[in-house]
């Protein structure tokens, strides 16, 4: 996926201004950055869920936008901030409709069988079938990564997973981002507030400031005092802890 | 031994389906021979032509009408809801049932020997029309509690009904109106009433797309993800609705149905419309055959409209539910800033990056 002089505005003011990189293939990205600089409207325009005014998204030697909506939900799965469910289905009556893309409305065997190896793989066997909202937030989120299991894409788009999270759901979380990668083989591209996190769990960082990317590249490119304290203009430390660069802000 | 388990495991899964199904068929019978004139079932077998045309006429239309009528305005509930995500909209609170009697005023007003069909087309094009505007107009303005966005369409449908008896009482049309404005079943018979079957094809239709419906009543992001037109299927649904309604507006309109029932399946099945459309038409058509059968033996052998009858159980039923929500928390009603028709389309638009 290249990304080509992306712009945005909103009622003439420009919120993402000539972003260009590429998404390596089977590596998680995160895109960071302070609130305000563009990191969730970038994410919606690759996802296709937000047009983009100018520049080019190519995915696959396609322009997204010229994609057929319902072509690309079998390469690219996205779940934003706003998927918190509350309709009363059940576990895997939501991870089914993952399944959707493929499936339609005809549930073969094969697809059966997908949807089972989605919910196994997020250890949701035993609560399959109980409803969504009577789970906890862990489990419901668990739900929603089966859910994109079960679309079967290349491609993961996440927007702020670890939001409303406690620590030790947000690490978990994280943990299973890597495994999308590590175990699946998947593309995973994250929206994350906590720095931390996406040192320690990502391949590459994008970070972004006023609309434009401050920096991109891996890891311990982009994890340095002086990159940080530029992108959120406060101090930083880093601090080396099991081989990743982790920092620390006051 | 497997058969067996996998029998027992499916009615188990399908209880309520069966419980409503026997119900309604025994209630069909028992509805078939209550009334003024005495139709036993001996004399039907034994050829008796008088009980036979009794029957045919106006007995047996009736109970079709109001089995179409139940399942037709429970499932057209049940969709205007998913699709909204939201459990107080309804043709009544959705200004479908309004809009569908102003076009059937249009029709007596422009075509005054108009015929149940061209009555028919006029109330499918306004209840259409006036679903939509509602729809719109809710996605366009951001409410902070979801018991607004049925209270604005009791408003807008209040207006509309205001307007429509307005022109009634100028053109002295009222008389001829009211008849379209209290349902009951007492002037069903044979060559009058077909026009209620449109809504069997419109509920299949809609049990085909179920699916669609559910994606998109999940939200816009959510079905752009999985590739369904969000808003092609918003209002695809809406129109099934619609014409579902105003296809049994024009026979008589009752009220209510479309609200509690839905509501009623939801608490014990879930929001799957695949898996609730069934129980949700069963329990329609037994309860507005209940409601007629009170109807008509409360006062015998005189008769009250069912809408009497639906209005007083079902302001009830509804009663009970609003405390029931309220009660069970904010989990089963969304919130404006969920996803649904007034919550994703302002995520987006709002959506400046974080």
């Amino acid at each position: 996926m290249h990304i080509k002089e992306l712009s945005k505005q909103y009622d003439g003011k420009t919120v993402v201004d000539n972003v260009t990189f590429e998404i390596p293939k089977g590596k998680v990205i995160s895109l960071i950055g302070p609130n305000g600089a563009g990191k969730s409207t970038v994410m919606g325009m690759i996802s296709r869920l937000i047009a983009h005014d100018s520049g080019i998204v190519d995915f696959e030697g396609k322009d997204i936008g010229k994609w057929k909506s319902k072509e690309l939900s079998k390469w690219l799965a996205i779940l934003t901030q706003t998927n918190n469910i509350q309709m009363k289905l059940t576990v895997r009556e939501l991870v089914t409709f993952g399944h959707f893309p493929y499936s339609g409305n005809h549930i073969t065997p094969k697809d059966k069988e997908i949807i089972n190896r989605a919910i196994e793989y997020m250890e949701l066997q035993e609560f399959q079938d109980r409803f969504i909202d009577e789970l906890s937030g862990g489990q419901r989120q668990r739900a929603l990564i089966a859910m994109v299991i079960a679309q079967d894409t290349d491609y993961v788009l996440l927007d702020e997973p670890t939001n409303n999270l406690d620590i030790y759901h947000a690490t978990n979380m994280m943990k299973i981002v890597r495994r999308l990668c590590d175990e699946l083989g998947k593309t995973v591209i994250l929206v994350l507030h906590e720095i931390n996190y996406a040192a320690f769990y990502s391949d590459y960082i994008c970070a972004f400031k006023d609309g434009k990317i401050a920096k991109f590249g891996t890891v311990e490119e982009v994890m340095t005092k002086e990159n940080l304290s530029h992108i959120y203009g406060v101090d930083f430390e880093i601090l080396n802890i099991e081989g990743k660069p982790l920092s620390i802000y006051y | 031994m497997t058969n067996f388990l996998k029998g027992e495991s499916y009615i188990k899964a399908h209880i309520s389906t069966i419980i409503l199904g026997v119900l309604l068929v025994v209630l069909s019978c028992c509805s078939l021979f209550v009334g003024v004139i005495d139709v036993t079932p001996g004399e039907l077998f034994s050829g008796d032509i008088e009980a036979l045309e009794i029957f045919i006429i106006s007995r047996l239309p009736r109970l079709l009408a109001i089995l179409c009528t139940g399942i037709g305005m429970s499932g057209a509930g049940l969709i205007m809801q998913q699709l909204c995500s939201n459990k107080f909209i309804s043709p009544t609170t959705g200004a479908t049932i309004s809009s569908a009697q102003f076009g059937i005023l249009l029709a007596l007003l422009f075509i005054p020997g108009s015929t149940l069909w061209s009555r028919a087309i006029f109330a499918f094009i306004t209840a259409v029309l006036g679903t939509w505007v509602f729809v719109w107009f809710i996605q366009r303005i951001k409410f902070k509690d979801v018991v607004m966005v049925p209270l604005v369409g009791i408003m807008f449908g209040n207006v509309i009904g205001g307007i429509t008896n307005y022109l009634a009482y100028k053109y002295e049309m009222t008389q001829a109106l009211s008849s379209w404005l209290v349902g009951h079943f007492s002037m069903v018979l044979k060559g009058r009433y077909e026009i209620v079957w449109i809504t069997l094809p419109l509920v299949i239709l809609a049990f085909i797309f179920a699916n669609h419906f559910n994606i998109v009543g999940l939200g816009k992001d959510f079905s752009k993800n999985l590739g369904v037109p969000y808003n092609l299927v918003l209002f695809s649904g809406l129109t099934i609705s619609a014409m579902i309604t105003a296809g049994i507006v024009v026979v008589g309109s009752i009220s209510y149905i479309g609200l509690i029932v839905p509501n009623i399946v939801a608490m014990y099945k879930g929001d799957k419309i695949r898996g609730t459309l069934v129980d949700t038409a069963l329990l329609g058509a037994v309860f507005v055959l209940a409601c007629d059968m009170i109807g008509r033996v409360a006062i015998f052998p005189y008769e009250l409209p069912i809408e009497l009858i639906v209005g007083i159980l079902g302001s009830l039923i509804f009663i009970a539910l609003l405390f029931y929500r309220l009660k069970h928390g904010r989990r089963a009603i969304r919130l404006g800033n969920g996803t649904g028709c007034n919550g994703a389309v302002s995520n987006i638009e709002g959506g400046v990056s974080k």
